[in-house]
């Protein structure tokens, strides 16, 4: 499952393990990035996404496994000699220097000549539509320009891979969302390979071309956004990653997503018969929860015509077709 | 009303005291500095006598005079006690510096109880008098005391350290410490740790990182350490006196001779009033800068 396309893969990551004291926060991953991929490591707070990605970074050392950087081993390579740049989540703008300082940090200590880097700050001010603002201090700036100057900053030595430790997390919703169109449209523009940690299933969903689930530490299951809410490889990843209707079968579980459900005032053959328990309008959809013996199940209808007439306490017969089940072995 | 009285009344109490405690000896001290010695008790004059009115406040008036202060810049012994007061109190200040800042930066860089300990540490000599702790320092640098019996231990020759003016200095950057490390803590534990990891990412070595990013981030600290130090250390008369010798020329003592040995309490103020004025510069420099990093 992946969408390499033949481009060789930048990263590798072999059986990486990573203990504080007692707990182990990373415990055997392997993974692999392709070059000019947007890969996002998506899970819980505490799952181990942030330690991976700061193994990759240099800022903590595996205590087992090996990262490979472009073929090359990283073990014991400091952070300032990886061809790796960081977007950090609180941005770590520097606060006694102007944005074109931030942003030729990394210029001079990487060995950019001195003629060269202004017209790279300017590029970069460009990048992220900052023009004009190369004097202002990271103090005068908005959440959205901070995040924006961190991100030029982050990409102006042209680092081979960008990790973004949850890049959005400190913008408001619509400023998000708009912010993670953007970062699709640049990685697109610039080829250059984007890792992502992230807890935001949306995010993740709508930036990546594949998807690490990571749970305890440990890969839960990667491949692109549609692929793993299609196919969950367990129901973990089917209920991390959008909301999910579970069967018991068998020995496993069967999974239904709610928009792959239908509901009706009638009954029809093999229906499930049940009471509407609470009607939630989203604008857009209606969610429908329906109690079918003791059990509650989600229902979500986009509002093509309108909301369906239902109202809490009816009766409703919800169904869905075969072909929309997925069977969970776990 | 009686909100508006009150907080009237708790802004006023403040000035108040800082009036009686402050202004008004100040005033005091500027008076006498403008008069003249005699032979008496008070052994100076003019002297403001209220039961004469008006007149009596112009006559005071017409008796002060600046002629002490131009004394202070002709005689060399004034002008050299400037300058040793000074130097003295740069040279321990850059000591401290030196010595307090890698001291504040570890603390900065252990867990937080750890920290908690060391910042107790830190000010753990306040509980013990001052003067007593000084006096300790008699007791070390004594010919017979505790650092030469330690060097006579592993054979070195012995050191003749009190009554110099490197004693002086030891006493010095031992009492000053904690204001030093304090400040200088204050910034470099607020510091986001996330700052020193950009500037590695960016292409830093750790040392680098420390003079780009930690370093400028903490002059503040350093900047409220040096003054915190060296404004007291100039005018400081403890030290000095108790393990300087008698060529250890000081600020603090002259003013104490002035006043005490030669009673003459015109010259005693007016070295007091040209100090107050001298550290008055970098006592606004420090508030200006204090000011633009909180802009």
């Amino acid at each position: 499952m992946t969408t390499s396309g033949g481009k060789s893969p930048l990263v590798r990551i072999e059986g990486v393990t990573k203990r504080f004291g007692e707990v182990t926060a990373v415990d055997g991953v392997s993974l692999h990035i392709d070059e000019g991929e947007f890969f996002a490591l998506l899970g819980p707070s505490g799952c181990g996404k942030t330690t991976l990605m700061r193994m990759l970074a240099g800022f903590e050392a595996p205590d087992g496994g090996r990262i490979l950087l472009n073929g090359q081993d990283m073990a014991g390579l400091p952070p300032h000699q990886r061809p790796t740049s960081m977007m950090f989540q609180s941005y770590a703008l520097f606060p006694h220097l102007s944005v074109e300082q931030n942003i030729a940090f990394g210029l001079a200590r990487q060995g950019w000549a001195r003629a060269a880097i202004g017209p790279r700050v300017e590029e970069m001010l460009s990048l992220v539509r900052l023009e004009g603002l190369n004097r202002r201090k990271p103090s005068q700036l908005s959440g959205g320009q901070a995040q924006r100057v961190a991100l030029a900053r982050a990409l102006a030595p042209g680092p081979r891979i960008l990790l973004l430790d949850e890049p959005l997390a400190a913008l408001d919703r619509k400023l998000r969302e708009e912010t993670q169109l953007e970062l699709r449209a640049l990685q697109r523009r610039l080829g250059v390979t984007f890792l992502v940690v992230t807890h935001d299933q949306d995010e993740a969903m709508v930036m990546a071309d594949r998807i690490a689930v990571m749970r305890a530490g440990t890969i839960a299951q990667v491949g692109p956004p549609k692929a793993v809410y299609e196919r969950p490889a367990s129901r973990y990843v089917a209920e991390f990653l959008g909301e999910a209707n579970l069967f018991e079968h068998g020995a496993g579980w069967r999974l239904v997503r709610p928009e792959k459900m239908s509901i009706s005032p009638v009954p029809s053959p093999g229906a499930l018969q049940g009471d509407v328990a609470e009607v939630a309008y989203f604008g857009d959809r209606t969610r429908y929860i329906v109690e079918v013996d003791g059990k509650a199940l989600l229902v979500s209808r986009a509002n093509v015509g309108g909301p369906l007439p239902f109202q809490a306490g009816d009766a409703a017969w919800v169904t869905y077709a075969p072909e929309a089940a997925v069977d969970l072995a776990s | 009303m009686t909100g508006g009285r009150g907080r009237r009344l708790a802004i006023a109490l403040p000035y108040l005291w800082l009036l009686v405690f402050f202004a008004l000896p100040f005033a005091l001290v500027a008076k006498l500095s403008l008069s003249h010695t005699v032979l008496a008790m008070p052994p100076y004059a003019p002297r403001l006598d209220p039961s004469r009115g008006l007149a009596g406040v112009g006559e005071f008036l017409h008796g002060l005079s600046f002629t002490t202060y131009a004394r202070l810049g002709s005689d060399r012994l004034y002008v050299a006690a400037y300058l040793s007061s000074l130097r003295f109190a740069a040279i321990a200040t850059a000591i401290l510096l030196v010595i307090g800042y890698p001291i504040a930066y570890g603390m900065s860089r252990f867990g937080p109880r750890a920290r908690e300990a060391l910042v107790m540490a830190v000010i753990l000599p306040f509980w013990t008098s001052f003067l007593i702790r000084i006096y300790a320092w008699i007791a070390i640098l004594k010919p017979a005391g505790l650092l030469n019996q330690a060097l006579d231990l592993v054979h070195l020759a012995p050191l003749d350290l009190l009554d110099t003016n490197t004693a002086v200095i030891i006493g010095m950057v031992y009492a000053y410490l904690p204001f030093m490390v304090l400040p200088l803590y204050a910034v470099l534990e607020k510091q986001d740790a996330s700052l020193i990891e950009a500037a590695r990412d960016l292409g830093c070595t750790a040392t680098q990182a420390f003079w780009r990013v930690t370093f400028p981030l903490s002059l503040p600290g350093v900047g409220a350490g040096c003054l915190l130090c060296f404004i007291p250390m100039v005018g400081e008369f403890v030290i000095p006196d108790l393990l300087g010798g008698s060529r250890t020329l000081m600020l603090g003592r002259t003013i104490w001779t002035e006043f005490f040995a030669d009673r003459d309490w015109p010259a005693a103020s007016a070295v007091a009033i040209v100090l107050l004025a001298t550290l008055a510069i970098p006592i606004a420099l420090f508030q200006r800068q204090q000011a633009k990093v909180l802009s």
